[in-house]
């Protein structure tokens, strides 16, 4: 007991808010780049142009199956052979957004093709261009179907940010190891802590998904 | 049979591409170091941040402390003189190597042992700290030394990345090996009885077993583990001149006062043999 | 790298094939309970329905390292002894079947309402419906994102490495620790993760297309 009393102390707990704070500076940012790229993406997918289509299709299809841990690595370590030095920080949301954009591809490529193509031929009988009809009749459905899926990517993104403790990126579990560095003895109140927080930020998220969907659908 | 060929052609150029991002560049290693970073009045190092003694971060200032930190900044007092200043980069065990070829740092101070192997891919020093490995069992155990363990059903714990567990293959070959991520890590599996003893080197084991009071240390040491600084192929001036300075803290007694500063207080720990 | 692949191979293997173990454990484990919290999830019960929104919230939002660390390192301490192995595979399971009750669960919520109660009015009992006329549909909708998470699994099988489960990653990072070919050892593994993921997401895209 004594150890989960020392182990939350105000200056350790604050070390690991410090932590959630980069993990949700860098869950945002990925969250929304990886969510427009990979909408397009997943367009071009569902599009079919010639080649276009099936070299982005192959390439989404590397990245997706690919542990997310190689590709942070490679984004880090990699980049600088060809001239590009990133920081710690734009490297992981890089290489976040990477991925996680090929899973999204994947999610709306998917989503679009549940919805009837009879819907599409409808539209276009109407006198409606082919992106009128995608952008106005059959995305609008196909984001509302495939909202639970991009939700829990997202959370997984989330905690997908903690791999990135291999490139030393300052966020929650890294800052957990060093506080739990300081005396072994602290590494399961930190756990539970860890437990606890990224509950909380996750939660919100799917939280605030629920909350979109209802006012959007 | 034409889509196919067109698959295959489009594997070979991804191929291709994770070939050049993974190659590793040479330029980094044809600069200078020595020359580079005395222009710049600097020296960047690799260190470590999660290892108590070593080095640390301190929570509270956001500083890096140990004794690799603190024998970090005298070497570049020597080699750069008085104001001399150094920058900590935290690297982990699978880290280090690449920022070292990537030229994100200049050399590694981070518990890294001396072996034939490693030398193959960084040239290292002459050794700044000589620890010994041992083994940290609950109190009352049977385990005595490492030959105790050299039976079928036995399990040792160590850390992933630190060069003891591939020693403990050689000394008790019948044990089973687990490698974690972390001291704390392997510390609390040794609790939760994922293993009989945990062996790292001997510094870390006795600030382990003062936090774990039902924990001891025990059979000395059974190897050396001589700590060696890395730096990158082809350095050799900037080499020599890390060993001259390790040579130059060493004679005025610095080193020795670093080492009664981190392992002085260090229960059960005889830092006076490893004076220099 | 090939002289890498020569002199390590063998742990390699040893890797690749735990990898593949643990992985097909978790995928059948984690669809049988996932598809079970998904029914509870939409039971007409109460109770029932908040249990099933417990438990996919739960496993949903911690991290699997988390979950696996609890099985490897606090249930050995008062309950009965693990391996790494076991407590990845346990923790992977449960892990993964939160969010396989999530996407089953929007599949079903996916189907339209009016036929579970023609179903109902036709004198099938619920179960019957579900059975045969709501999950047939629902799994029809659900496998391009089931097919997300079977690989999302496969690649967090690595969260193993992090309790000596002597899977792929944990292989990988021994060889690099030892080489420093690091980036080399890297690519190799990463190689030999495509070999599980790749034909599993084509026979995902195989299986979408046939039911389609």
């Amino acid at each position: 007991m004594q150890n989960f009393i020392d182990a939350y102390s105000w200056i350790n707990i604050r070390f690991l808010l410090q932590g959630l704070w980069i993990t949700i500076e860098v869950s945002v940012i990925s969250i929304i780049l990886s969510f427009i790229l990979g909408t397009i993406l997943g367009i071009i997918r569902y599009a079919k142009i010639k080649y276009l289509s099936a070299i982005i299709g192959f390439i989404i299809d590397i990245i997706r199956n690919l542990p997310l841990l190689l590709i942070i690595f490679f984004t880090y370590f990699g980049l600088p052979n060809i001239g590009i030095k990133p920081e710690i920080i734009p490297a992981a949301i890089m290489a976040l957004s990477i991925f996680e954009s090929s899973m999204v591809a994947e999610i709306v490529r998917s989503g679009i093709n549940s919805i009837d193509y009879g819907q599409t031929e409808g539209a276009l009988a109407n006198g409606l261009t082919r992106w009128q009809a995608l952008r106005i009749i059959v995305l609008p459905q196909a984001i509302k179907n495939m909202m639970p899926a991009l939700v829990s990517q997202f959370i997984s993104l989330v905690k997908d940010t903690s791999l990135a403790t291999i490139i030393v990126l300052p966020e929650l579990m890294y800052h957990a190891q060093i506080i739990y560095g300081q005396n072994t003895n602290y590494i399961i109140p930190m756990f539970v802590a860890l437990a606890v927080l990224y509950f909380i930020v996750c939660y919100s998220l799917s939280l605030f998904a629920n909350y979109l969907h209802k006012h959007i659908a | 049979m034409k889509k196919f060929s067109r698959l295959i052609s489009l594997g070979a150029i991804c191929l291709l591409t994770l070939l050049t991002l993974s190659g590793c560049s040479s330029s980094v290693s044809k600069k200078d170091v020595l020359t580079a970073d005395q222009q710049s009045n600097r020296i960047t190092w690799g260190v470590k941040a999660d290892t108590r003694l070593f080095g640390l971060e301190n929570i509270r200032t956001g500083k890096l402390e140990g004794f690799e930190i603190d024998l970090a900044k005298a070497m570049t007092k020597k080699i750069l003189g008085p104001d001399g200043k150094c920058t900590f980069v935290p690297v982990t065990s699978g880290t280090r190597v690449p920022l070292l070829k990537n030229g994100n740092i200049d050399a590694i101070m981070a518990t890294m042992t001396i072996t034939p192997e490693r030398a193959k891919q960084v040239d290292f020093t002459h050794s700044y700290f000589d620890a010994g490995q041992s083994l940290l069992v609950k109190k009352g155990s049977p385990i005595k030394n490492i030959s105790d363990l050299n039976k079928p059903g036995k399990v040792i714990l160590g850390v992933a990345g630190s060069n003891s567990v591939k020693n403990v293959a050689k000394y008790a070959p019948k044990a089973r090996v687990l490698q974690l991520s972390d001291y704390a890590q392997a510390m609390t599996a040794l609790k939760s009885k994922q293993g009989n003893a945990l062996t790292t080197d001997n510094g870390i084991l006795y600030g382990m077993a003062a936090e774990n009071p039902g924990y001891e240390v025990v059979g000395g040491n059974f190897t050396k583990e001589p700590y060696g600084i890395a730096v990158n192929k082809n350095q050799d001036r900037f080499r020599k001149k890390l060993n001259w300075a390790l040579e130059q803290v060493e004679k005025d007694g610095t080193y020795n006062r670093l080492l009664v500063k981190w392992f002085g207080n260090v229960k059960g720990f005889n830092y006076q043999e490893m004076k220099r | 790298m090939l002289s890498l692949i020569a002199s390590q191979w063998h742990p390699l293997l040893i890797g690749l094939w735990n990898t593949i173990l643990c992985s097909l454990i978790a995928l059948v484990g984690s669809l049988i309970i996932g598809t079970l919290f998904a029914l509870l999830e939409i039971s007409q019960h109460k109770v029932v329905s908040i249990i099933g929104h417990v438990y996919v919230e739960v496993f949903r939002n911690i991290p699997l390292l988390v979950i696996t660390m609890a099985f490897f390192l606090i249930i050995p301490m008062y309950i009965v002894k693990i391996n790494g192995f076991t407590a990845g595979t346990i923790g992977l399971t449960l892990y993964t079947s939160a969010f396989i009750a999530e996407t089953v669960r929007a599949g079903i919520n996916s189907i339209d309402h009016g036929q579970l109660e023609g179903a109902l009015a036709n004198g099938l009992t619920y179960n019957q419906a579900m059975r045969y006329i709501i999950l047939p549909q629902a799994f029809k909708v659900v496998i391009p994102p089931l097919g997300n998470q079977f690989i999302n699994l496969v690649k967090n099988s690595s969260v193993l490495a992090f309790v000596a489960g002597f899977d792929l990653m944990y292989q990988g990072n021994l060889i690099a620790n030892d080489t420093l070919a690091t980036i080399p050892t890297y690519f190799i593994v990463g190689i030999m993760y495509l070999i599980i993921t790749l034909p599993l997401s084509y026979y995902m895209r195989y299986l979408e297309k046939k039911l389609a």
